[in-house]
């Protein structure tokens, strides 16, 4: 469950050179992306993450596609660094989903009309709370005023609510895994 | 049996078939309340990787990882890695002046040696840039599945194989396990029909093709290009095709193998070879999608339509073919108006302004789209004899060392050299802004690389994507032309 103000990004196609730029790829840690992200939009004093009403939103509403781009999981390090836990928007890139969803960030996908209305709220009345519910799978808005059901697989939602660790899950089929290695084409290359 | 698709195919072959994994599926299902039939959820199935790739910027802590949970690497033999994202491109025999970079790749170093990884680093003349020299080593082969942290493995897709991008968690997953978490995407199918006229190029095709089905359309598909311009073009053709596919939305890009696929891995040096060359060539035979194959999705082009194509927006589906103009807005669906209008500003130009109008500063040729021998050699034909307009920088990176090494003994590099070129060492270079190669604010490049993004070759700078022949052409001219004109 996030619950918390919102932030509006209102555009299409927010990329991942966007959200943390290539030159600060450079660090080998999983943190530390937050203050730059999105830093050459922060440039701009009135962009919206500058805005102190918007300043501890725990939630992003997005419009399409956005992460799109570069395959760097620092975009979701670096949205995770801003205090962000939760995406609400029109779409996703693939790459960019399947990373949140490694780095246990939630992504809500809504029908434009309802990213509208979201937009518009979070917008005008920015101390307006925002909530996600990923047990029962609703975005509610205030005291549940506004309230929508999405989609997500159940067995991503599990492993989300649980907090499994996808490695020592796969670890646990070696067995499978070697049986699968033992049908290997021969030619197939080595790199050693 | 079903007629299957060449992604179907090799999805298929990659499955582990895990009981463990599926009864564990039914117990999140029935715990969740939930019934287990095949509507309840996309199934996540095990797909095993037959080769990973990893490079210096989205490993790190995917090794950290593995050293806190007290893991190994499954299968380095299986596991590549080189550095090539953020190493310079000259003065390499000198210290690296910028400490985090340094950091970066002596980690590389300390992690492939730890785990027993090849690397091919900075001295080596195998390095380059991952998706060059998987395919120039015949490490990329057909029916393969093949994984990097990084969007453009598609790259790998020319040769049949399913070629994708990760990211870091999932690096760490396939080091420790050799397999990935995935659902299967659906399929879509680009039919690229007719030939290509002179001038116009793979480059232009990708760019055309995207155009067309928008930056998003290919979200959660699988391309599989098609068609007789496909057929005809080199290896390194398609290369730049698939490369691209991302930029489409796209996960991943296949092209069927055929007989110019075969021609171009034979001898490699990690190809198969003797009985066993004859041996996989068979299998290989057996993988282009069957006849009446399903695909999810459909687009099709004609390739005598197409014309070398420069993007104008900051979207890789922004562009227009070089005889055209800056869109008016009234000429764009409304949905991209918006877009369109942040785009003017940034790129700081006016709608209705003719393509040959633009101007530009430096010209940026090379890239995992266009770092290639055959893109280096059709840019050299394009500006032999003449030289780079007093006012532009231009710059050369080939894509890996031995590229490099193939250009100067042919001569490319005098070529490069005598027109005012300047000649670097292999990398990504100016492809992502990470290393010195960058644009200044306002700058204007022609760049043969795959993104326009605001800001990716360089805070304020502004890119145009286009061929080689394309951004050859404007390193002469010190503005777009349309290369049709220059080589006839």
């Amino acid at each position: 469950m996030v619950k918390g103000k919102a932030v509006p990004m209102d555009r299409a196609n927010v990329d991942t050179d966007q959200i943390i730029p290539a030159k600060h790829l450079k660090r080998i840690e999983r943190t530390g992306y937050g203050e730059f992200a999105f830093e050459a939009w922060r440039s701009d004093p009135e962009f919206v993450l500058n805005r102190p009403e918007h300043a501890d939103a725990k939630v992003m509403i997005t419009r399409e596609n956005f992460g799109s781009g570069s395959s760097r999981e620092h975009a979701v390090w670096a949205l995770d660094g801003l205090g962000i836990e939760a995406l609400i928007g029109e779409g996703f890139a693939d790459i960019f989903k399947n990373n949140c969803f490694q780095g246990g960030m939630l992504t809500v996908e809504l029908p434009a009309d309802d990213i509208d209305h979201l937009m518009e709220v979070v917008g005008k009345q920015p101390e307006s709370e925002v909530e996600v519910d990923l047990e029962a799978q609703t975005v509610s808005l205030g005291d549940v005023s506004w309230q929508r059901h999405f989609d997500i697989d159940p067995f991503q939602k599990y492993r989300l609510l649980r907090g499994l660790d996808d490695i020592g899950m796969s670890l646990e089929y070696q067995a499978d895994i070697a049986r699968h290695e033992s049908t290997r084409p021969g030619w197939l290359p080595a790199t050693s | 049996m079903t007629a299957q698709t060449l992604f179907d195919k090799i999805w298929a072959s990659h499955v582990v078939d895990s009981p463990l994994q599926e009864q564990a599926r039914v117990e999140a299902l029935t715990g969740a309340g939930l019934s287990v039939d095949g509507d309840a959820g996309e199934k996540q199935e095990m797909l095993y990787i037959d080769l990973h790739l990893i490079h210096e910027v989205t490993s790190p802590q995917a090794f950290e990882g593995l050293r806190q949970a007290g893991r190994g690497v499954r299968r380095p033999d299986l596991t590549l890695a080189t550095v090539d994202h953020n190493v310079p491109t000259m003065g390499r025999d000198l210290p690296n002046p910028d400490p985090l970079s340094a950091t970066q790749i002596e980690m590389l170093r300390r992690n492939t040696q730890e785990f027993g990884v090849t690397l091919y680093d900075i001295m080596d003349p195998r390095q380059g840039i991952v998706h060059i020299i998987g395919p120039e080593q015949g490490f990329t082969q057909p029916g393969m599945t093949i994984v990097c942290g990084d969007s453009h493995t598609s790259t790998h897709g020319a040769f049949g194989a399913l070629a994708f991008g990760i990211g870091t968690s999932e690096v760490e997953h396939v080091l420790a396990t050799q397999t990935l978490r995935q659902q299967k995407p659906k399929s879509m199918s680009a039919e690229v029909t007719g030939s290509l006229g002179t001038g116009v190029t793979a480059k232009d095709v990708v760019l055309a093709i995207i155009n067309k089905i928008g930056v998003k359309g290919g979200t959660g598909h699988v391309i599989e290009y098609r068609g007789s311009v496909v057929e005809s073009l080199s290896m390194e053709g398609r290369m730049t095709i698939c490369n691209m596919s991302i930029e489409g939305g796209a996960r991943a890009g296949l092209v069927a193998p055929d007989e110019t696929t075969f021609l171009y891995m034979k001898g490699r040096p990690h190809a198969p070879a003797g009985d066993a060359w004859e041996e996989a060539v068979e299998a290989w035979r057996s993988l282009p999608s069957d006849e009446g194959a399903h695909f999810d999705k459909h687009v099709h082009l004609d390739g005598t339509e197409i014309a070398p194509y420069v993007t104008w927006g900051t979207n890789p589906a922004q562009s227009v073919p070089v005889g055209g103009h800056v869109p008016e807005l009234h000429e764009l669906p409304e949905e991209h108006h918006e877009s369109a209008e942040r785009a003017y500003a940034y790129m700081d130009l006016t709608p209705g302004t003719p393509i040959s109008e633009i101007s530009i500063d430096r010209v940026f040729l090379g890239s995992c789209t266009n770092g290639r021998i055959e893109d280096l050699r059709a840019a050299a034909k394009v500006i032999k004899g003449k030289k780079v307009a007093s006012d532009v920088g231009a710059m050369v990176v080939p894509g890996s060392g031995l590229v490099k090494m193939q250009a100067e003994s042919e001569g490319l590099a005098d070529i490069f050299t005598e027109s005012g070129f300047e000649w670097r060492e292999a990398g990504c270079s100016m492809c992502l802004g990470m290393n010195p190669d960058i644009l200044s604010p306002g700058e204007r490049c022609a760049s043969t690389s795959n993104r326009n993004f605001e800001g990716r070759q360089g805070p304020g700078g502004r890119t145009h994507l286009v061929s080689p022949e394309m951004a050859a052409a404007a390193a002469i001219a010190g503005r777009f032309v349309d290369v049709r004109e220059v080589v006839s």
